[in-house]
């Protein structure tokens, strides 16, 4: 191992914490990942002492909202990353919801200069372009010049296109550029974009629901559009049991589907809406037990392959608004592996299934850096103390978005350190 | 007693016993609304601000001529006229209402939640005229003050809250009190109009409304909107009347001296027959008095508060 520049020591593998290992790291790639003490690091290497710490590759998020250009008093790339780097995310792909729409190569070159500028070490930073101009579902987007600026997906996030032939043409298309499409599923005619299922506590609390139906029916045209056009799709922040049956049906018959889920569907539930709680306030929404249990088995057996933030920041004044005025969404990159990590401590996810979900699925999902510590793999990793605890505070956050229902909660977690080929990021 | 509430923003907050207090301080308030001279000093000094979001006409009067019958300074502001149409927020409108220093806001909203949102923000008493879908507590009390003056109590009683539940914020509070105070509560209306887990309510609910009717006490039938019916909820406002108006053959179907209630403004022959709304078993003008008497007995409560407490 004479040629490692970086050796950390005494670290233990995620799914096998007994065993102490010393990772080899060279220009940024993986030499190898050893019994601990059992090669020695050469002289000149540096040596990180990891003992007691938790060895993972760095995380991927396949889906996040960084509001820069446009609304950077929600969040900009420099403080979106900064986040993302706290949270344990080595690579990150951000939506085009921009202002303006990333529907043209300047906007992605612009995104991809600032994160460079703002964090030349890392996290990655791969924009997403839009699937249609100006995310209006009329006029496909020109995907070639985007792809050619670096964007790595497709997609109409926030304002899904509901018209089934345009989006098969998106798709034909995005397919002959083997770039794949993610698909924000909701039918808008079933329900306009609410924050809140349908269901017993907006009954209650005399809000207008957005139900399961409306992310299950548009998963479902998705499903048989991929498998009739044998073209992957990607389906995004999947929140019901209704469409986890629907792509488990769909991938039993060998559609091209995958599909992400978010922490917040496995840790909260409707109730989380009661006294009209803004910070709980989402699409799609949260929904109940129930779909929440389907969602961590849809996780555990593959069926959904990836977990993401859907990471949506936003200012502190527009959430404290009364609940239907207020905006979508949850801050979430920073709580997002603490969250998780605490399901799998108490055994309603396995570790397994974390780390693919985090970790594998997304890169090979959209041709992103994967690192399974084998020889040659980028050194993105992580060292995460999973017995650290924190207090989720807005002065806690890096991120300008402190809209999370989990402010004042205690978690249990913590990211010490992430490197990203091999360089030390935060 | 000493009000324990701050706020009223839901009749959800209330112990039947704090209900039953609010409807034997109506009556109170009744007695001096029948006087030649309708005024008390009880409230002389205090202030409230009418804010009203969203268009009233018995609710804003009738908090007003409570508040004045109670000698408090009454103030009303409306959407139109607040710097809400410029772009202000909720929370910027409502702490510049505060800084005024009044002893109460009375808010009617749009929005479910609007209430509590200011209340969550306001040292002020806040009292819920009505926020979007979600509650009306001060109509539920006066309806059930109302049914009391007729029956003498609740406990037993059946009835039947007809017509658009969904959008209701009347029947949202109304189903909680009435059932609170012992009533028997039914729903009916087309399932278009019921919200999706109406079941979650524990209350029959009916689509047919002479099956609906049958041995019901009272018949509170609910406002219809327009809107319903763009919105794709209902085929014409002919076809709802055709179900859903109340009239004199159906409610010769109900319970003997059934009576019917309407919280207004009324759509004659589209929910209730004009010839229903203006027969004896009408209480819809009874609910209009009983509104004010409700409604001052609700603002000694609330704005006397911290005075009892000493």
């Amino acid at each position: 191992m004479s040629q490692a520049d970086l050796v950390v020591r005494r670290a233990a593998l995620a799914q096998a914490p007994q065993d102490y290992v010393d990772l080899f790291v060279a220009k940024g790639r993986v030499l190898g990942v050893f019994p601990s003490g059992s090669q020695a690091a050469p002289e000149g290497a540096k040596v990180v002492e990891a003992e007691g710490l938790l060895l993972l590759p760095s995380l991927t998020d396949v889906h996040v909202h960084l509001r820069e250009p446009g609304q950077e008093w929600k969040e900009t790339i420099a403080t979106g990353l900064a986040a993302a780097a706290k949270g344990g995310f080595g690579s990150v792909m951000c939506m085009a919801n921009t202002d303006p729409v990333n529907d043209q190569a300047p906007i992605t070159e612009t995104m991809l200069d600032k994160a460079a500028r703002s964090h030349p070490r890392g996290p990655r930073l791969y924009p997403v372009g839009a699937l249609t101009m100006g995310l209006e579902g009329k006029i496909l987007a020109p995907m070639e010049e985007l792809k050619t600026a670096g964007c790595k997906a497709f997609s109409n996030d926030g304002r899904p296109v509901s018209d089934s032939e345009l989006f098969r043409r998106a798709l034909e298309y995005a397919s002959d550029l083997g770039v794949p499409v993610i698909d924000h599923c909701e039918d808008p005619w079933l329900a306009p974009a609410t924050g809140i299922n349908e269901g017993v506590v907006s009954a209650r609390l005399g809000l207008r629901g957005n139900p399961d139906i409306s992310e299950a029916i548009q998963a479902a045209r998705d499903c048989l559009l991929a498998e009739y056009l044998n073209v992957p799709v990607h389906l995004a922040h999947i929140s019901s049991k209704r469409s986890v049956d629907v792509i488990r049906a769909a991938k039993a018959k060998g559609a091209p589907v995958t599909a992400e889920t978010c922490p917040h569907y496995l840790i909260l539930t409707e109730e989380a809406c009661e006294g009209y709680n803004t910070n709980a306030k989402v699409n799609p929404p949260l929904r109940t037990g129930e779909d929440r249990q389907a969602l961590l088995a849809a996780l555990e057996d593959g069926t959904i392959d990836a977990l993401a933030t859907d990471h949506a920041p936003h200012a502190a004044h527009e959430k404290e608004t009364p609940f239907d005025e207020a905006p979508n969404g949850i801050s979430g990159l920073e709580t997002a592996l603490s969250v998780t990590w605490e399901l799998a401590a108490r055994g309603e996810l396995s570790v397994e299934a974390l780390i693919r979900a985090w970790c594998q699925r997304p890169a090979e999902i959209f041709g992103l850096p994967l690192n399974r510590f084998q020889p040659g793999d980028p050194a993105d990793f992580i060292l995460f103390d999973p017995n650290a605890r924190w207090k989720v505070t807005p002065q806690a956050l890096l991120s300008k978005g402190k809209n999370t229902p989990l402010l004042g909660r205690e978690l249990t977690g913590v990211v010490k350190a992430l490197y990203v080929a091999g360089k030390h990021v935060s | 007693m000493t009000w324990p509430h701050k706020d009223l923003l839901d009749v959800t907050q209330l112990s039947r016993a704090d209900a039953l207090e609010i409807l034997r301080a109506a009556k109170s308030f009744q007695e001096i609304n029948s006087r030649p001279v309708k005024k008390v000093p009880i409230l002389k000094g205090k202030s409230v601000i009418l804010f009203f979001a969203e268009p009233s006409t018995r609710t804003k009067t009738s908090f007003d001529v409570a508040g004045k019958r109670l000698s408090a300074d009454t103030f009303s502001l409306a959407k139109s006229g607040s710097s809400l149409v410029k772009g202000e927020s909720l929370k910027d409108t409502v702490l510049t209402l505060q800084a005024m220093k009044p002893d109460g806001i009375v808010m009617r909203h749009n929005m479910s939640g609007a209430a509590q949102f200011i209340a969550e923000r306001l040292d002020c008493a806040v009292i819920n005229a009505g926020d979007g879908w979600h509650a009306h507590p001060t109509q539920a009390l006066l309806d059930a003050f109302t049914l009391t003056e007729r029956w003498g109590g609740l406990e037993g009683k059946t009835v039947l809250i007809l017509g658009d539940v969904a959008h209701s914020r009347v029947a949202r509070s109304n189903v909680h009190l009435l059932r609170l105070l012992g009533a028997n509560v039914r729903l009916c209306g087309p399932r278009t109009l019921m919200p999706h887990a109406v079941k979650s309510w524990n209350v029959p609910v009916f689509n047919d409304l002479d099956e609906a009717v049958r041995g019901v006490d009272a018949v509170m039938c609910l406002r219809l909107q327009l809107e319903r019916q763009q919105a794709g909820l209902l085929p014409d406002v002919r076809e709802y009347s055709r179900r859903y108006c109340m009239n004199m053959p159906r409610l010769a179907k109900a319970a003997k001296n059934c009576v019917v209630l309407h919280p207004g403004p009324i759509n004659r022959g589209w929910e209730i027959a004009s010839d229903m709304a203006d027969a004896p078993e009408s209480l819809i003008l009874d609910q209009v008095s009983s509104g004010v008497d409700v409604r001052m007995a609700l603002l000694h409560l609330y704005l006397t508060r911290k005075e009892r407490k000493e």
